[in-house]
């Protein structure tokens, strides 16, 4: 396999009246082409920021990424300008943001919309883009496709906006195609329609596809590799197994004790992880987990661990005392 | 039923919204929001009330307490029958049935004290004097595990959990008998969640609270039922003890709904069997006839296009609304 994302020491800033977000803190990973990586934390963890930093679209006043490099296909994005970024994005690189009511315009139908995403990056007639976005509304499996293109989006239910999304994200055939929360606000029956119907479409088209997710649970049943974050920085990474069946990050064996899965035997106590999240705009200087960690000592509150790789394993880890956890991932 | 005697009985609830269209705002249709729905909750225990947005959960939560008006039907709790009370008969009942929101932001008012939004139901409904009030908040923000030093703080200055915490010291204020829980934890982060549940478990088992539990996670509302009830589309299709629910459901949209929940273990092989439903849920001002379950059902026959199915115990408290439920393996 051969990489096509490597991010490297991403920072991102936000510069506001109360001080610095420090909203992504030195986060560094690859990505192989055709992987499906899940990226998940708790709210306001910097996922969604470190997404927006690769596409670059973080506000800026008052964001601002401050550090590290993005190689995408061998190029640093942070150096191009902003024509050749805007190329690169929905062609190259697809996003899909967290709520779909906000970026389907709606006072323009979804046909016109996929039919723009189409020739702007594509030397067709507006002919052969509306035939184009057709095919893509009967691709994510919306019945009706051809006629559905006149609707606004209004007219849509919200599984069905987000298949229309889905198809405008693959309008160009990205290589690599980010989907912040696709399916957080949608009903169960209805996620696992869009889960079933990504998976389908990531073994035809063959693109890397990076899932951002409060849900475990759906990043366990389609994702290759995890990322897990915590305040901005990543605390635990590898493949999918490693981390649930071995996981070795105080923090990741609090969230998954803290979850009731449907099949488990019933009466099995939470564990809760006790506490909140840092502030961002005061990151304790040592782990920023350590108020909450069961595991702490002076080293933890002094010292920041750093991802650590598990030798032998796709597995990496940032806490002092990964070796004492006993992740059975349940 | 069972030889206990239920806390609350609800029989055939219906709540009908009324659709008004045309120049003059005359009724043309009504969203049958709860439409026709029958359950009982006992002293001591949890009914999980589950279903996909808009199937009416929040509306029989609400209907329940008498919030709402009902469009026909009897709602008995500890041996009162509530349609029958008046409004002030009714407010005095209504101490014994408290509930907690999805949106712990929204239900505290930010100019009030976490003292005062816990006082209120005590300066309200009893004749404590303020030494006992005051006693009394200090001991409810304390069994919620807040720190009682925070009476003067004000709701903003707390986190979503927090403030969770807040909403349920002033359901438990007056010691009610039932707490509808409307999606308590759904605005929650997941470390979050499990600090909520675990509170509203220690606090049923300490005080022997009735709850109904209503939640779009399934798992969640399965670790924390002792029954369960399905809604679709205004209707109850299943309710059992959540055992039965989740490993001999008969309803085919049970099992849809089961199959659907994804696993956080890699090597979990449930989504294998997934059931996936075709389409949406209807429009529930337009409902199909028949069995509203007919337009996505994988196993529907002629007969679910014309006649309701009946709602029916089908074995000992296995309650279930589809006419094949009897022959179902
Ligand atoms: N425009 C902005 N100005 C200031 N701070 C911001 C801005 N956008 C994001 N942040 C902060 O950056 C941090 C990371 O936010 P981000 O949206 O990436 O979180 P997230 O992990 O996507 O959360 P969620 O799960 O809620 O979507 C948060 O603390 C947020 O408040
Ligand atoms: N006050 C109201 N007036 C008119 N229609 C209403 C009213 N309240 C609810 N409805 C309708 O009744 C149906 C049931 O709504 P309800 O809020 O009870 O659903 P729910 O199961 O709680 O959904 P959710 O999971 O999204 O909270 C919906 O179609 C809704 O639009
Ligand atoms: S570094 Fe220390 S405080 Fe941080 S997670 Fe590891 S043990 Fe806990
Ligand atoms: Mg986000
Ligand atoms: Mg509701």
């Amino acid at each position: 396999m051969t990489s096509i994302i490597e991010i490297k020491n991403l920072k991102t800033r936000f510069f506001t009246a109360d001080g610095v977000v420090k909203a992504v803190n030195d986060v560094s990973y690859t990505m192989e082409s055709g992987e499906i990586l899940g990226v998940v934390g708790e709210s306001g963890c910097g996922k969604s920021v470190h997404a927006m930093s690769i596409m670059q679209l973080i506000p800026d006043p008052p964001g601002k990424i401050t550090n590290g490099e993005i190689i995408f296909e061998g190029r640093d994005l942070l150096k191009l300008s902003d024509a050749e970024m805007r190329k690169i994005r929905g062609r190259d690189i697809a996003m899909i943001f967290q709520d779909p009511m906000t970026s389907l315009n709606p006072v323009f139908t979804v046909g016109y919309q996929i039919v723009e995403a189409i020739r702007l990056h594509n030397d067709v007639t507006k002919k052969e883009a509306r035939k184009r976005a057709g095919e893509l509304l009967a691709l994510v499996g919306i019945p009706g496709a051809e006629e559905r293109l006149d609707d606004y989006p209004h007219q849509f239910s919200g599984g069905m906006r987000q298949r229309a999304m889905i198809a405008m994200g693959l309008s160009c055939e990205p290589k690599l195609l980010i989907a912040d929360e696709p399916t957080t606000a949608l009903d169960v029956t209805i996620q696992a329609q869009i889960v079933d119907l990504v998976k389908k479409l990531q073994d035809e088209l063959g693109m890397a596809i990076m899932w951002i997710t409060h849900d475990l649970g759906v990043v366990a049943e389609m994702a290759d590799r995890i990322n897990v974050m915590y305040a901005g920085s990543i605390i635990e990474t590898g493949e999918i197994h490693n981390v649930y069946k071995r996981t070795k990050h105080p923090y990741t064996t609090g969230l998954l004790g803290s979850l009731p899965r449907l099949d488990d035997e019933p009466g099995t106590e939470l564990t809760s992880v006790p506490g909140l999240p840092p502030d961002l705009l005061a990151l304790p200087e040592g782990c920023a987990f350590a108020a909450r960690c069961g595991y702490r000592d002076e080293k933890c509150v002094a010292e920041r661990p750093i991802l650590e790789k598990i030798a032998g394993y796709d597995h990496q880890v940032a806490c002092w005392h990964w070796e004492k956890i006993e992740g059975d991932g349940k | 039923m069972d030889t206990k005697k239920p806390l609350v009985s609800v029989r055939n609830l219906k709540k009908h919204f009324p659709i008004t269209g045309g120049i003059l705002q005359r009724q043309i249709g009504a969203v049958k929001a709860v439409d026709d729905v029958s359950f009982d909750i006992f002293k001591g225990e949890t009914l999980g009330l589950v279903g996909e947005t808009g199937c009416g959960k929040t509306t029989v939560g609400r209907t329940m307490m008498r919030l709402y008006e009902p469009t026909s039907g009897g709602i008995i709790f500890d041996g009162v029958d509530l349609i029958a009370l008046g409004e002030s008969d009714l407010r005095k009942i209504r101490q014994r049935m408290q509930m907690i929101f999805q949106d712990p932001y929204a239900s505290l008012n930010p100019r009030m004290t976490v003292g005062s939004i816990v006082k209120a139901p005590l300066d309200v409904h009893t004749k404590m004097n303020s030494k006992e009030k005051h006693d009394r908040i200090q001991e409810l923000l304390d069994i919620v595990g807040l720190n009682p030093d925070f009476v003067n703080r004000y709701p903003h200055e707390f986190s979503g959990g927090q403030r969770q915490r807040i909403g349920i010291a002033r359901a438990l204020a007056l010691e009610p008998a039932l707490i509808v829980c409307d999606e308590p934890i759904s605005s929650l982060d997941v470390s979050i969640q499990a600090q909520v549940v675990n509170l509203l478990e220690k606090l049923q088992k300490e005080l022997g609270l009735a709850y109904l539990f209503i939640a779009h996670d399934l798992s969640m509302v399965r670790h924390i039922s002792d029954r369960m009830a399905v809604m679709y589309l205004g209707k109850i299709m299943e309710l059992a003890d959540r055992d039965s629910i989740y490993l001999h459901p008969v309803h085919p949209y049970t099992r849809a709904l089961m199959s659907a929940v994804p696993i956080p273990d890699p090597d979990s092989t449930a989504a294998h069997d997934r059931i996936l439903l075709d389409g949406d849920i209807p429009n529930p001002k337009n409902p199909p006839t028949g069995c509203n379950f007919n337009t996505r059902c994988p196993v529907a026959q002629d007969r679910c296009f014309v006649e309701e199915p009946e709602y029916r115990e089908i074995k000992e408290n296995h309650w279930t609304a589809c006419h094949f439920a009897e022959v179902t393996p």
